[in-house]
Parts: C-alpha cells; structure tokens; sequence
C-alpha cells in the first residue's frame, strides 16, 4: 500500500481487511457482511482508490473480526478478485483471494417467484456457478439464470 | 449392460444425453403390440399420480400407460380437499404418498417442483409438467413423432410456432430437438419469443432462427409444430388479447406444405388450427397422443426395473 493510502486508512492490530474490491461495492460489501459500526469495532472505508491492476479499487478494514466461509463466498458474488486479509498483531497471517465455489447453498434466493424454492418448502436455495465474469449463476431448482444485478438486487434492501 | 432407466427420475430433458434419448426411442418400439393386447409386466405396482394442477390428457396417459402394462394407479387431481389445501407443503406430501406407491408422476404449478419431490422420495419420480418450465416426457412423445412418421430427426427443419415463452412443451422440445443435426425456426409474435435462458441453451448447437413469418418458411418445414397461446399464464389479459390468433393454421395454408412434411400439437387446441386441417394427410397431433401412451408405458416399465 502507497504511502498517501496509508494515511487515509489506519492500520488494525486484528481483525481483516478485503482489498481489490469492485471499485463502488465497498458498501455493498459491508451490508452483506451485516457490518454497521455499532458493535464499536474500528471499521475503515476506502473507495474509488487508484489501484495498478484494476484502476480503481474499494478497501474495507474491519478490526476484531475474521470472515467465515460462507461471508467470503458473499463477497466473490460481488467481487470477483477481492483478496481477504487475515490480520494478527498488525501483520499479515493469511492471505486469500475469493474464490466462487461451483455451488452457492443459502446465501442468495432465486429470482423467479415462481420457483419452487420460493414456496414453504423445508429446502435451501442452491445455485450452480455457470459464469464468473460476468456472473451467472442457475438455480438448482427452477433452472431460472441469475446475473449480478439479479444477486445486488438482494443486498440493496 | 442393456439400457435401462431403473430407479431413475425423469425431471428434465436436459438429464439425458443424446444417446439415452435414442434408446428410449428405439425401445418404445416394442411397447406398441402391448398396448394392443395388455401385459402384466408391471403387476403389483403402484404409480401415485400427484397433480397439483388441472390436467386431462397428460394424467389419463400415465394412467392408461400403467393399466395396460397390468399395474394400479391411484393419486389425486387439483388440491381441492387434499391435504395441500390444508396447508401441507409438497416434501410433505411426497413424503407420504412414497409410502404408497412404486412410482409418482407429479405436476405443479412451481417451477422446479419436480426436482424437489425427487429429492424428498425414494421412490422415481416422473415429472408430468412444472409450470412454464418443462414437460420432460411431451418432448420425449414429440421426438418420437418426429422419428416414426418421418424415420429420423437429423437432418430436418423444425419450426416451432406460437407460445414460445409460456409452453412448457417448447422450452423441453426446444432443448431436446438441439441434440439433433436440425434446423430450428422458433415462430412467434415478439412478445412470446423463447425465453432467453431456452435460446443460450441451445444456441452454438443447432442453427436457429427467430421469426414472426410462418407463411414465408412453410414451403422449406418438415415439421411444424403448433402450439396454444397459455391465456392462464398471462399476467396482463390485455397482452394475450394482443397476440390470441396470431398463428392460425388452416389447411388452404398447408397447401404449400410439403407432401412429406408433418403437422404436429401438443394438444388441446384452441383456434391455432383449423378444424379442416385434421383431413389434410400431414396432421399427426391425434398420432401423437396414441406414440405419447407408448413412450409412457416404456418409461414406466423402465423406472420400475421390469425392462
């Protein structure tokens, strides 16, 4: 990270930091984290920041918090190449970039209403990954595509 | 090892690859003398027919099927005084009539029903249409039209015409018939073209064209395939209205059909084609019904392992 980036954004002792995040979702980022600041932790928002592989880039810090599975496989949907960064003792311990698995169980419903997994049914929603960029994803059920305006429809409520 | 679908569900046409559909094909051949004469190849069974959704043909198919191959049937139609109507969700209900039966033949009103039900059931499922999605076995019956009236389906032009977005027959047929060396017409008023997860399906693997002009391609079809406008699927009656005979077939217009050429239906019919089109001798929907009764018996008879 470049010095002035560094000012901008403190660094955290614990905790883990998403970079290379779609230029714009940073927020998005955080609401399907359920991340909003009130539990204290320092959360850092850096958006729109000049990046040498993507132009332009997001950052999120969140102190005192490592991400479970299911949360990275949320941020893939939206950000394809965001890489996670698992901090202890204000150095890197782990190293991650996302990675879509074939599958995405419960994260997500289908956008067809009339799809069965919709109904009162004791089942959760499951979706193949057909595409990564762009994103397309095909219920398991209905066989109904979704993209990713479809999937940012469902964290934008 | 013979070919065989024993314990198998049949939800989608998309399951099966092209070489199990021409198995399926050339076995219902031998279906044919028994549905003349009867069989006990499936006695002591029990097909469950579970049809959340109204439906006469396709139900008394599944059953006729079952009867001449010397088995029972039993199951309900709509949900008027079931136990649905009491709320009961479709696992639930699968759940139980499992218990009942050796088979379940299912149609829903939800897209993806079938699937689900073959999740929760130990027993094959057979999925007799999921609302606008699929009609696994009507594109199974329609291809084998195709093959005993015309001897192949390589090689041909298809035209599919009318509901393109709605009929569930179509989206199945459409998909079936791109495992084939065809030519694809996909015939409709703009607002019911295929719908666009049906086109990337099967694009890139047979040639298709998308028009609104049926009259201009007649003369090249080998089979035109005729579809109902879905009034009940149509969320703004002013739209169907719109569009309600934009296709009507009569038999001065399929003068211009080639002799060899085939008129087919899934049935039932509305007013897409005339009533003096059933003299003409390239009309074959009533055909269709008698080859669906066989392909069902075969894929009873094979589900339940008596093939």
């Amino acid at each position: 990270m470049r010095e002035e980036e560094g000012l901008r954004i403190q660094k955290i002792e614990n905790g883990t930091v998403i970079d290379h995040i779609t230029a714009g979702y940073a927020l998005d980022v955080l609401r399907i984290l359920n991340i909003d600041g009130k539990d204290g932790h320092v959360v850092s928002i850096a958006m729109n920041v000049r990046s040498g592989k993507m132009g332009k880039k997001d950052i999120v810090k969140i102190e005192n918090r490592e991400l479970r599975q299911q949360e990275v496989d949320k941020i893939a949907l939206l950000a394809p190449r965001a890489t996670i960064n698992i901090i202890r003792g204000y150095s890197v311990a782990q190293k991650t970039r996302v990675k879509l698995p074939e599958v995405i169980r419960d994260i997500i419903r289908c956008d067809n209403p009339v799809c069965i997994s919709n109904a009162k049914e004791p089942v959760e929603p499951k979706f193949y990954v057909v595409g990564t960029s762009p994103l397309l994803l095909r219920c398991h059920y209905c066989g109904r595509e979704m993209g990713r305006e479809e999937v940012l429809k469902q964290f934008s409520g | 090892m013979p070919f065989s679908l024993a314990g198998r569900d049949i939800i989608s046409i998309k399951d099966f690859k092209r070489e199990e559909i021409d198995e399926i094909l050339r076995l219902t051949d031998a279906f044919e003398p028994l549905a003349d004469r009867g069989s006990d190849m499936l006695k002591g069974k029990i097909m469950a027919t579970l049809f959340f959704e109204p439906s006469t043909r396709t139900k008394l198919s599944f059953e006729s099927a079952m009867h001449r191959l010397g088995g029972e049937v039993i199951g309900f139609a709509g949900s008027m005084g079931t136990s649905v109507e009491k709320g009961e969700n479709l696992a639930d209900t699968v759940r139980v009539v499992e218990n009942y039966a050796d088979v379940l033949v299912v149609r829903h009103p939800l897209e993806g029903a079938a699937r689900l039900a073959a999740e929760f059931a130990s027993v094959p499922v057979i999925n007799a249409g999921s609302g606008a999605e699929e009609h696994p076995t009507q594109a199974l019956l329609d291809l084998y039209t195709i093959r005993r009236e015309l001897g192949r389906i390589d090689g041909l032009k298809v035209a599919l015409v009318g509901d393109l977005r709605y009929g569930r027959t179509v989206h199945s047929l459409a998909y079936a018939l791109s495992l084939y060396d065809i030519k694809l017409y996909l015939v409709s008023p703009e607002i019911l073209r295929m719908r666009k997860e049906v086109l990337a399906g099967i694009r890139g693997r047979v040639d298709v064209v998308e028009t609104e002009d049926l009259a201009g391609i007649l003369p090249e079809l080998d089979v035109v395939y005729v579809t109902r406008i879905q009034k009940e699927r149509f969320a703004d009656p002013a739209e169907y209205e719109e569009v309600k005979g934009s296709y009507r077939l009569t038999s001065a217009m399929l003068s211009r059909l080639k002799p060899t050429g085939i008129v087919m239906h899934p049935l039932p019919r509305v007013d897409e084609v005339d009533y003096d089109v059933d003299r003409i001798p390239q009309a074959r929907y009533f055909k269709q019904v008698r080859y669906g009764l066989l392909v069902r018996m075969f894929l009873l008879a094979s589900v339940l392992g008596a093939i």
